[in-house]
């Protein structure tokens, strides 16, 4: 081709370099752009939270407009029977949906899991509200914690069946040989060995996922649906922290909206936390891999 | 199961408009009558805005993580872009109501009126909540997948490639460019992916958006999205046949979803399985 030809070309080069620079800069700045609204948003809610944060936030239960103090108790149990139902119900089947995906993969039907998982982590979690709200709300007949707990099973699903499969895909293969040369058999095998071996890395895998539901609004909004007051059983309208910020945001009170900041303050921690330890033990297990 | 659900539960309603259900812009639950339109038309104008913002940005960002930036500067950004995306919807919507929307209805929105005014997306009033601050909400949260998914891609290239590119003289961009090329249907997987994230998000969409059904040229105006709609007006709605309508609005929005997931999973499958065969 031509090309040797332009390259002795002085100015061609010369444009060549200058495009070069500028599409590097480019790269650099849109870096730059991208973090500023996570560092923005990041002390905005710190600094809007942490003033409006005190030890009333964790022990008291919300009082109504106009009078001062007052916390979220009720939220912060309600998000953790929540998401305790979830996980009973979530963890369980999206470890045993990873096992089956990566153990025996190359089946139709592990392939139609794994497909239905992808489709499933694409879902919008307005759907699962729906979907909850159909199952469980219409045929109760009121909204309640089963629900609620019901859809943010359904959304740690696809998180831990990804990371259980990958994991697992992570073990040596030999050590299944040899577990098998062993005599023994091949649910033991997967229980006892290679489920062992990827244990920490599905840890993480769970705690991403709960991380995650923590924070999900949109299927509570009509399955757990809120709740002012102390609850906790099961069959009734709970509270939870992401359903009572958006409440608290969308309101006109000043008051409230401190009280918002505060749980997002505390969401945002969880969160930030969760991640940061996710990332250390992650790299310390490469490290020594 | 869920699709079964849903399409049983929205009996009623698509009986009652059939297919017009889609192409009718009247949503008024007095009256008892009801057409999706507006809501498929706020939802997909909102993420192509934010299709149109986020996506050289995450190409961007993408080509620094993966061909450019040293080590410790990668980790960092890494970390911040996993955060961004961990971050729940309802504080990007709540930092939305309280900053965003003020800074766009005090600076953004008047200057890019009086420099743009003559084209009527830029006309109207202006309320700071709507269709292009939801739109901006958006961006800054599909960023994060779109950019991850891009950089996997791009490491997914294989480095002789790059080497050839410069042994043949050259420069850092026209090898990047050439990775760019190779990597293009993956690209397009991600973002893909990226306009299903924002095509099904609800929380910060429904803070920001103005919530008001209506088709309006203006992107200042206020308008609604699917899944706002049912955020908004599901707990409370008045009668089956309002129910069954939210349903099926459900319905659209998984249907449409669940395709957009299948195309993007489906391309970027096809990127990583050509480049692990050869």
């Amino acid at each position: 081709m031509d090309r040797s030809v332009l390259l002795l070309n002085e100015r061609n080069l010369k444009q060549r370099k200058i495009k070069n620079y500028l599409m590097i800069l480019f790269c650099a700045i849109s870096s730059i752009i991208t973090i500023f609204p996570l560092v923005y948003i990041f002390f905005y809610t710190t600094g809007a939270g942490i003033s409006a944060i005190n030890l009333d936030f964790f022990i008291n239960l919300p009082k109504p407009v106009g009078e001062t103090g007052g916390g979220m108790l009720n939220a912060i149990v309600g998000t953790l029977i929540l998401i305790g139902i979830g996980g009973l119900f979530g963890i369980p089947i999206g470890i045993l949906a990873g096992i089956y995906v990566s153990e025996y993969s190359g089946s139709i039907m592990s392939n139609i899991v794994k497909f239905i998982t992808d489709v499933l982590s694409g879902t919008p979690s307005i759907i699962i509200g729906i979907f909850a709200y159909g199952l469980i709300v219409l045929p109760m007949q009121r909204f309640s914690a089963l629900a609620g707990g019901f859809a943010l099973g359904i959304l740690m699903i696809p998180t831990i069946t990804r990371i259980t499969e990958e994991m697992l895909k992570l073990v040596p293969h030999t050590l299944r040989e040899a577990s098998l040369a062993l005599g023994i058999s091949r649910w033991k095998t997967t229980l006892r060995i290679v489920l062992r071996t990827a244990s920490s890395g599905i840890i993480t895998g769970i705690l991403l996922a709960i991380a995650r539901a923590s924070g999900e609004t949109a299927p509570l909004l009509f399955t757990s649906f809120g709740n002012n007051f102390w609850s906790i059983s099961l069959d009734q309208p709970i509270a939870s922290i992401p359903v009572m910020i958006f409440n608290y945001a969308i309101s006109p009170f000043d008051e409230w909206h401190r009280k918002a900041w505060a749980g997002a303050f505390v969401l945002i921690t969880i969160v930030f936390l969760v991640n940061l330890i996710v990332r250390i033990v992650t790299k310390t297990k490469y490290k020594a891999g | 199961m869920i699709i079964y659900e849903m399409f049983k539960d929205s009996e009623e309603s698509r009986n009652m408009f059939s297919w017009g259900f889609i192409f009718v812009d009247d949503w008024d639950s007095v009256k008892e009558s009801y057409g999706a339109l507006s809501f498929i038309y706020g939802t997909i104008v909102s993420s192509l805005i934010a299709l149109f913002m986020a996506l050289p940005v995450s190409i961007g960002v993408a080509i620094f993580l993966s061909e450019l930036a040293k080590t410790a500067i990668r980790t960092t950004i890494s970390f911040m872009v996993e955060i961004l995306a961990a971050i729940p919807s309802i504080i990007y919507g709540f930092w939305g109501i309280f900053a965003l929307a003020p800074f766009m209805r005090e600076t953004v929105q008047p200057f890019l009126q009086s420099v743009l005014g003559f084209i009527p997306f830029f006309q109207g009033n202006i309320y700071g909540f709507g269709m292009l601050t939801a739109g901006i909400i958006l961006a800054i949260m599909i960023t994060p997948i779109i950019t991850s998914i891009t950089r996997d891609v791009l490491r997914a290239i294989p480095v002789s490639q790059r080497e050839a590119a410069y042994s043949l003289g050259s420069t850092r961009w026209e090898a990047i460019k050439m990775a760019l090329l190779n990597a293009k249907s993956g690209i397009l997987g991600a973002t893909v992916l990226g306009l299903g994230r924002a095509i099904g998000e609800t929380m910060a969409v429904t803070m920001v958006i103005g919530n008001r059904a209506q088709i309006k040229a203006s992107l200042f105006e206020p308008a609604y999205s699917m899944a706002s709609v049912i955020a908004n007006e599901f707990a409370e709605a008045s009668g089956s046949l309002h129910i069954s309508a939210l349903i099926e609005v459900g319905l659209i929005l998984f249907g449409v979803t669940f395709i957009i997931n299948s195309l993007a999973r489906f391309l970027i499958f096809s990127v990583t399985y050509k480049m692990d065969n050869k």
